[in-house]
């Protein structure tokens, strides 16, 4: 059930980012999901990739310093407090959240927000158990 | 092993009073036929007959690397050429090598020295020693060399280079000692994983004696755990010896002894000048007491050391060195404090989640000092959380405070971004307008 997304190290330099997606671009690799996270000196561009291993090897390659992470892929009904009644039942397990963002979807019924969180596998355990759909990888992955 | 048990483990008080007697003939020898060292002594004030104890060695002048260059090439020489049996020199990165001459007895001091050191690393007449320090003008490969054949030991002259033969030869002739720089021991593990030799399984080394340039405590337990080995650090430079002039025992492979008997240690802060007391950390000088070829009165060995006086378990009387980090070339005033690019470097080298490169960057903002260190993060990202590597950020922090007593800024960056330089990496930038 879990996302394998792929971290990049990045400084904050003019063109750097653009470094990235131009090194995906040309591998033909495809963003599902992006986030940024950054200080004012570096930053930590978060991916989901159709291709994971292939994104990881090229930036490799082309001297990126990249991590992979597990996540999970949340559905998240498309009505007020969807999202809200997820963190509810995270909150009652005391599972702490360390970051999420949404997922670029073009259609369909409800968002996919993906989420870090340190003791993953009893959050997948938790939120099936309150009939939340934990989204498998590759399902994810071809999104 | 102790090789000179009179010598090394000599009551201090002994000691002293051999190496009074020996600096007196010393200064007294120069004073008289080295018209440098004579003109210096006479704008400093001072005559042979002003040193009455040790304490008055700090009244002599100083000489340095400049003064060798200036008597270029042998002008600093004490007795004839018709005494001189060997030249060394060193290689000259920056300007003129210097140049030094050896006499019989010279040769015959050097090498008791080397048989001294390699049986404080625990070697005996029953070991194979795999010499692969280059010989020609430099001191490393002739100076192990002469030291192996005087302690009793079979030593192989494989000298440098040719790695892939050297470790074919290391198979069939079955060496059990390893001299040479530290990094090269890894690049001989290397070649030898590619050419599917393993160090522990396939080689008898046990033991290696490493020099020549500085490493650290780290990579100690990389060649140690790599190679199988224990790994000793021994001190000498060209100007002073060679090889041979401070050593690691291997009972306590902490702190290196100088062999006192022949030099005279000190340290000094490299502003002022000022003798420091034992323990803190300055740049080592070094007085030959029994050189004749070409005696040197407070060397400055521009390396960062300390000296220990502490007993040692190895029964050794003769005071310790620190490892030296560094050269007192790049060092660094910044709010006052001295600071040494190798300090810092040996604090980033305790912390795995970064590289061992990086710049430092010393600005002056509003009449302050400000220092930057910006260091590599290592290749594959062990984290993800913005959070984790900013507290990285402020532990190197932290260590770089209380190693170096002041604060400074540390900013992570991608690797490969600082420049390399296959000598001596440019690691500090000074802005600062004064
Ligand atoms: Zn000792």
């Amino acid at each position: 059930m879990k996302v394998i997304q792929i971290s990049i190290f990045l400084e904050n330099r003019a063109g750097r980012l653009a470094e990235v997606t131009k090194t995906l671009a040309s591998a033909n690799i495809n963003i599902r999901a992006l986030s940024l996270a950054d200080t004012s000196d570096f930053g930590i561009l978060r991916l989901i990739v159709d291709d994971t291993e292939k994104a990881f090897k090229v930036l490799r390659e082309n001297g990126f310093t990249v991590g992979k992470t597990e996540v999970i892929a949340v559905e998240v009904p498309d009505r007020p407090g969807g999202l809200a009644a997820i963190m509810d039942i995270l909150a009652k397990e005391n599972i702490n959240v360390e970051y999420m963002y949404a997922f670029v979807q073009q259609s369909g019924k409800g968002a996919v927000i993906l989420f870090r969180i340190n003791e993953l596998d009893r959050a997948i355990d938790v939120l099936t158990k309150n009939g939340v759909a934990v989204l498998p990888g590759e399902k994810v992955y071809k999104l | 092993m102790i090789y000179n048990d009179e010598y090394e483990t000599m009551p201090r008080e002994a000691l002293e009073a051999i190496q009074l007697r020996r600096l007196q003939q010393t200064v007294e020898r120069v004073y008289n036929t080295v018209p440098f060292y004579r003109k210096k002594f006479d704008e400093a004030g001072v005559r042979p007959e002003d040193i009455k104890s040790l304490d008055d060695l700090k009244r002599l002048p100083f000489t340095t690397k400049q003064d060798l260059r200036d008597n270029y090439p042998f002008g600093l020489f004490a007795v004839p050429m018709s005494q001189i049996v060997r030249i060394h020199a060193s290689s000259g990165t920056t300007g003129k090598p210097t140049v030094v001459g050896y006499t019989r007895r010279d040769i015959k001091t050097w090498s008791e020295l080397m048989a001294r050191a390699l049986a404080a690393a625990g070697v005996s007449q029953n070991d194979i020693i795999h010499n692969a320090y280059g010989y020609g003008l430099f001191t490393g490969g002739l100076g192990v060399h002469y030291g192996a054949e005087t302690l009793g030991a079979s030593v192989i002259p494989v000298s440098g280079g040719n790695t892939k033969r050297q470790i074919t030869i290391m198979k069939d002739f079955r060496p059990t000692v390893l001299t040479c720089t530290p990094s090269y021991s890894l690049h001989l593990w290397e070649v030898a994983q590619e050419m599917g030799v393993d160090f522990k399984r396939d080689l008898a080394i046990r033991v290696g004696i490493f020099g020549a340039e500085p490493w650290s405590e780290r990579m100690r337990q990389e060649i140690e755990d790599k190679l199988g080995i224990d790994a000793i650090d021994i001190y000498g430079l060209s100007e002073v010896l060679g090889p041979g002039v401070a050593v690691e025992c291997i009972e306590a492979k902490d702190g290196l002894h100088i062999f006192e008997d022949h030099f005279i240690p000190e340290i000094i802060d490299p502003e002022t000048g000022e003798v420091l007391p034992y323990g803190e950390t300055g740049e080592l000088v070094l007085t030959t007491i029994t050189k004749e070829g070409i005696p040197l009165i407070r060397y400055r060995t521009r390396d960062i050391s300390a000296l220990y006086k502490e007993p040692c378990k190895c029964g050794r009387t003769m005071v310790r060195m620190a490892r030296v980090t560094g050269r007192t070339d790049d060092m660094l005033i910044v709010r006052g404090v001295n600071v040494f690019p190798s300090q810092i470097e040996s604090v980033l080298m305790q912390h795995e989640e970064v590289a061992p490169h990086y710049v430092i960057i010393v600005d002056r903002q509003k009449a302050l000092d400000v220092l930057e260190v910006q260091v590599e993060v290592t290749e594959r990202l062990f984290s993800d959380e913005v959070r984790k590597l900013q507290e990285l950020e402020r532990r190197i922090e932290k260590d770089i405070k209380e190693t170096l007593g002041i604060s400074c800024k540390v900013k992570l960056v991608e690797p490969k971004t600082i420049e390399r330089s296959m000598g001596k990496a440019k690691r500090v930038i000074d802005k600062r307008q004064i």
